[in-house]
């Protein structure tokens, strides 16, 4: 009986632990789930891609529950800072702008070069229309050159402008866009790229500062381990 | 979902498709119309409720109910509706969040407000920061049909604060020669009477309500919209066992049916309705029915 009572107990509190481990620190990470390879949505319709494996791995190392959580990419930012969730996990290059109003970690990748895909070869870059997802660093390059620029709110937008003739080309990230050439007879990857922003990061906001050590750190044991790079 | 779709690749045809429908992605699709249809179910007697209120404020004999109720309908019905959902949702979020803070983390000693940042302990987040992501998608889903009910009840509002007006003098003024008081004759006479006034207006806001639902993904939820867009675009065959090109304008014609088919229950259900009201009344529609009788 005596036993029962102790055993009991220790398992009460155990599992009160357990509990209030678990409910201390859970951290909600926003996606976009609209960017392959980067993330999108599965054939089970959950959130899948390089960034899902980056994500939970990081989440192990710093010993943080995760929740994966769906955003428009329009609202990703504003979102963030009202604390609906407490991570972008979204492909977002670290850029100056950005940084005033969110803090990023380091970055999980080097910057990735943009490429153009369009119909044909000759298409006219500096002066003709290109598309580009609405709030990304491709969109504000487009606008720095003389070529038109007609913004989507997804980049599968971009793409299906191309396709129907509405825009020249797309600038995007090209490890979004090289899948999609490959197997679209029709459309072409661009030799031409551009350099962009500053690899990409996590974004948190600016006053979460103990959290972003904590993921700062287990992306840098990541990087120094190498699963970092065995992951891209 | 089949015990063959386990190589989608090998598949053609129907059998492609049985597979392709019964993805979890597609059964996601499918529950969202289960969720715009809750949403509507419970948005539209809140909204009505909302409404009524809101008309019977507008014609109180006290001046401050009066100038609520006239200040609700002029204000809501002024707002354009993306306006409303994204500022009223954020500063309902907050406050609520904000109240949270100020009972449960008295002993806190650092700005709520820290730049762009809105700050509250974690014992005041809303839902808890730990609840799981179906606690966030009912809190927004109960947002989403508060801020519907608003919106909507301010039209409403409207539309039976003219059917009010509407019903024949005569009838308030026999109630009041039958000694009855005022409320009598509003709960008896008025409000029995004022419906058939009020039905054109009100299923003109239901048919707008019935359409208004992709306004839900602004706070998170994923309805039908969303997901044909989700579904419909292209899909290479690296991230997916069903790739491909763009089919959005199928999975739009099959929203369009659905929403045409809506529509016409509801004018069915609309016009039975009307009937139902008539029956009685001392309008031109309910003379003709006595007539028929």
């Amino acid at each position: 009986m005596k036993n029962l009572i102790l055993t009991t107990t220790a398992l009460t509190l155990v599992a009160s632990f357990a509990f209030a481990d678990g409910h201390a620190k859970t951290v909600r990470l926003g996606t976009e789930g609209a960017y392959p390879p980067y993330n999108f949505l599965n054939d089970d319709g959950e959130v899948d891609g390089f960034e899902r494996e980056l994500g939970d791995e990081l989440c192990v190392r710093a010993e943080l529950t995760c929740e994966w959580v769906v955003n428009d990419w329009d609202s990703i930012i504003p979102n963030l800072v009202s604390g609906n969730y407490d991570v972008i996990i979204a492909g977002m290059s670290i850029t100056v702008e950005r940084d005033e109003v969110i803090d990023f970690t380091q970055n999980y990748t080097q910057p990735d070069p943009s490429g153009y895909i369009a119909l044909s070869m000759d298409v006219d870059l500096a002066g003709g229309v290109i598309a580009a997802q609405t709030g990304t660093i491709q969109a504000s390059h487009i606008a720095s050159t003389g070529a038109t620029l007609v913004e989507f709110a997804t980049s599968e937008e971009t793409v299906a402008a191309v396709r129907n003739g509405e825009a020249d080309a797309v600038l995007a990230d090209k490890t979004y866009l090289k899948p999609i050439a490959d197997e679209d007879a029709s459309l072409m990857l661009i030799e031409q790229e551009e350099l962009l922003g500053g690899g990409i990061g996590l974004g948190l906001r600016e006053s979460d500062g103990e959290l972003k050590e904590k993921l700062d750190a287990a992306i840098g044991a990541m990087k120094a381990d190498g699963s970092l790079n065995a992951l891209i | 979902m089949f015990s063959f779709c386990s190589d989608p690749s090998q598949l053609d045809g129907f059998y492609w498709l049985s597979c392709y429908l019964t993805t979890g992605k597609h059964m996601g699709f499918y529950a969202s119309f289960g969720t715009v249809l809750l949403l509507l179910a419970i948005t539209a007697p809140t909204a009505l409720a909302f409404g009524f209120f809101g008309a019977s404020a507008a014609r109180s004999n006290l001046a401050p109910l009066r100038w609520f109720g006239k200040g609700y309908i002029s204000v809501v019905r002024g707002v354009p509706d993306i306006a409303f959902f994204l500022f009223f949702i954020i500063a309902l979020d907050q406050g609520i969040e904000y109240l949270r803070h100020k009972v449960k983390c008295s002993d806190w000693d650092q700005p709520i407000r820290q730049g762009n940042d809105f700050i509250v302990c974690d014992a005041a987040k809303m839902p808890l920061g730990s609840a799981p992501q179906w606690i966030h998608e009912s809190y927004g889903f109960t947002l989403a049909v508060l801020t519907f009910a608003i919106v909507f009840g301010a039209f409403a509002a409207n539309v039976l604060f003219g059917a009010m007006r509407a019903v024949p003098r005569a009838q308030i003024e026999t109630a009041e020669a039958y000694g009855m008081t005022r409320k009598q004759s509003f709960w008896r006479i008025l409000v029995p009477q004022m419906w058939v006034y009020a039905l054109p207006g009100l299923s003109n806001l239901w048919l707008v309500l019935i359409k208004a639902t992709p306004l839900l993904f602004l706070l998170g939820i994923e309805d039908i919209v969303y997901w044909a867009r989700e579904l419909g675009g292209t899909k290479t065959s690296r991230f997916t066992d069903y790739p491909h090109g763009d089919w959005r304008v199928w999975y739009f014609l099959f929203l369009l049916v659905f929403y045409l088919a809506f529509t016409k229950v509801s004018e069915i259900f609309l016009e039975l309705l009307m009937i139902r009201l008539t029956h009685g009344q001392a309008t031109t529609g309910g003379e003709a029915q006595r007539k028929a009788a």
